[in-house]
């Protein structure tokens, strides 16, 4: 070890040295451009101008796919029903997810261990499978695969991540804060909305935020429940087998522009409250 | 809703150790529970046993199927397709591979290194969740496009040599090859790997570098011997988010592999939606399910850490 360190030292080059020693930010830079790059070809490809059906190779900068963001037939009707089954399933998810993540913090009960592994198997199963058997479950019922199927669906797998999300906020709660309300002749619903509530609640808006990002990017899933019905993912899969309409790539853009500005916000409020409680 | 009367008066003042909030009502935990429980044990547990049992049925479609208790089903799946099934734990395990030796110096600077740039490297990672993974997925066809600037500098690297030597690669193109839907994979599941690795080392006292430093250790014997290894709880939770995704994915194989590249998601996905047939396709899943829960038991006893929820 010692001699390595020696020659190291003794070696004066110092672009050398300043390589090495920078080393992992490079590499984690070029992880991040890995990451990133997509992105950049998707939000470049939106101002393309496609020769024939495929929009995977360059033509000419044009501006029309931004202009007419609706001028391919069934994007839009897709894009909203994906919108509308990613709000009800983010608001199912969130509303029990957020009750068991309560329950499993904050009692004591027997059949902790069964409901705590009850809810990590969701999340470590590949969807393929999951899909598979809810619509073995569905066709034995003789359910009507659509927008309903579809929801209970996303409500599932949405639901263990919101009590991940919510479990790891309410377990550093500090519970002597609730006392202190209580003995300040808070009742008890009264506690659970002036104190509960406004602490955990970073945790929840964690949860549906992840819920809403799932259930609305979900393909595997849906694929297999949804019958004839076309959710946006279900129409960008069908589209690369028919032809890419740039017009997808403007909605990739703006999912990424809306998503960056929507965490800024949220991280802005989250310091502003951080400094008001210091 | 009941036990919530049951909770003491709010208006007569008790010590506080004598209603914790757990006392509160011994039900109330069960109401709680009851309708997320609920629909986990309908929409998720119930249907796994309606596979068990499809997976074991004989019939056609048209005469409907019977439970027959017909195990054989399970060996011709997997003799069938065990092709498959070897290339699906191939592709998610170099995927996976890729993703730590990858995900680990982003954590690191995000962890060490970021300062006041965090949040803005935290919200690089983070944001590309909300843009859809098939757009996403579908512009590695632009990147990776034969001919294109990425495939001339592998080749011109002679990386593409070694590639094809490793049968990784088919001669002077990347797109419908393995490594193609490799990179998909990585790309796609990066972010699963690189989160509970930044949780974890985000953890780490910086002073124990320090410390290292000061016993003489280099920077990378203090690595070796401090850093990764108070890592690991995340090394093991991020390649278990990687690979088991990984391993039943059939998005990338398919826009980004050829039927070559088909992995065991594919076969059940054109099983069950295309081919209809049901019995071998509740088998496969149920195989794969079995061996992807055997697989994480022995790699969660081996690394031994069990708090992994």
């Amino acid at each position: 070890m010692t001699p390595r360190t020696l020659t190291a030292s003794k070696t004066p080059k110092a672009p050398l040295r300043w390589l090495r020693r920078n080393l992992v930010v490079l590499a984690g830079l070029l992880t991040l451009g890995y990451l990133l790059l997509p992105n950049v070809v998707v939000t470049v490809f939106s101002f393309n101008a496609p020769q024939g059906r495929y929009n995977y190779a360059w033509h000419e900068f044009s501006t029309d796919a931004w202009r007419q963001p609706c001028g391919v037939a069934g994007m839009c009707g897709s894009l909203s029903l994906s919108l509308r089954i990613a709000v009800w399933a983010t608001l199912g998810a969130t509303v029990l997810g957020t009750m068991i993540a309560f329950a499993l913090v904050r009692y004591r009960f027997r059949a902790r261990g069964p409901v705590n592994s009850l809810i990590f198997l969701p999340m470590a199963m590949p969807e393929v499978v999951m899909g598979a058997s809810l619509l073995t479950l569905f066709l034995n019922l003789g359910a009507r695969l659509g927008f309903w199927t579809i929801l209970i669906a996303h409500i599932m797998f949405c639901l263990s991540f919101v009590v991940t999300a919510v479990k790891a906020r309410v377990m550093s709660m500090d519970p002597r804060l609730e006392q202190a309300a209580q003995d300040l002749y808070a009742g008890p619903a009264q506690t659970f909305l002036r104190v509960t509530l406004p602490i955990a609640a970073p945790g929840i808006a964690a949860g549906a935020l992840l819920a809403f990002a799932l259930s609305f990017d979900d393909f595997i899933i849906t694929n297999f429940n949804a019958g004839s019905t076309v959710t946006f993912p279900m129409f960008v899969w069908g589209s690369a087998q028919r032809g890419t309409p740039v017009q997808i790539n403007v909605i990739g853009t703006a999912m990424f522009l809306v998503a960056v500005v929507c965490v800024l916000g949220a991280m802005a409020v989250g310091n502003r409250r951080g400094r008001r409680a210091a | 809703m009941t036990t919530l009367t049951e909770a003491p008066p709010p208006l007569a003042p008790a010590p506080p150790t004598e209603r914790p909030p757990r006392r509160r009502g011994r039900w109330t935990p069960y109401w709680l529970l009851l309708p997320g429980i609920l629909w986990l044990c309908v929409f998720f547990a119930l249907p796994m046993i309606y596979q068990a049992s499809t997976s074991v049925q004989t019939g056609s479609l048209e005469d409907g199927y019977q439970v027959t208790w017909h195990f054989a089903a399970y060996w011709d799946a997997l003799q069938a397709y065990w092709p498959q099934f070897l290339r699906s734990v191939l592709y998610a395990a170099s995927a996976t591979v890729l993703c730590l030796v990858l995900g680990y110096p982003l954590a690191y600077l995000i962890a060490f290194r970021a300062g006041r740039w965090r949040n803005l490297v935290m919200i690089l990672v983070i944001a590309p969740f909300f843009t859809s993974f098939l757009i996403r997925t579908l512009a590695w066809k632009t990147i990776l496009a034969d001919g294109g600037p990425v495939v001339g500098a592998l080749d011109s690297l002679h990386v593409l040599s070694v590639t094809n030597w490793l049968g990784m690669t088919d001669g002077h193109r990347v797109l419908a090859t393995p490594l193609a839907v490799v990179c998909g994979l990585t790309y796609n599941f990066l972010p699963f790997m690189v989160l509970p690795l930044y949780t974890s080392l985000e953890r780490i006292d910086g002073r124990l570098h320090e410390a290292a430093g000061d016993l003489y250790a280099t920077p990378f014997t203090t690595f070796r011997r401090v850093t990764f290894p108070l890592s690991m709880p995340g090394v093991v939770s991020g390649t278990l988010l990687t690979f088991i995704p990984a391993s039943g994915d059939y998005v990338n194989s398919e826009l980004l592999g050829s039927t070559n590249t088909q992995m065991i998601g594919n076969v059940i996905q054109s099983q069950f939606l295309r081919i209809l047939d049901y019995p071998t396709a509740a088998a496969l899943s149920f195989l794969l399910m079995a061996a992807i829960l055997i697989m994480v038991t022995l790699y969660i006893r081996r690394s031994g850490t069990e708090d992994l929820v």
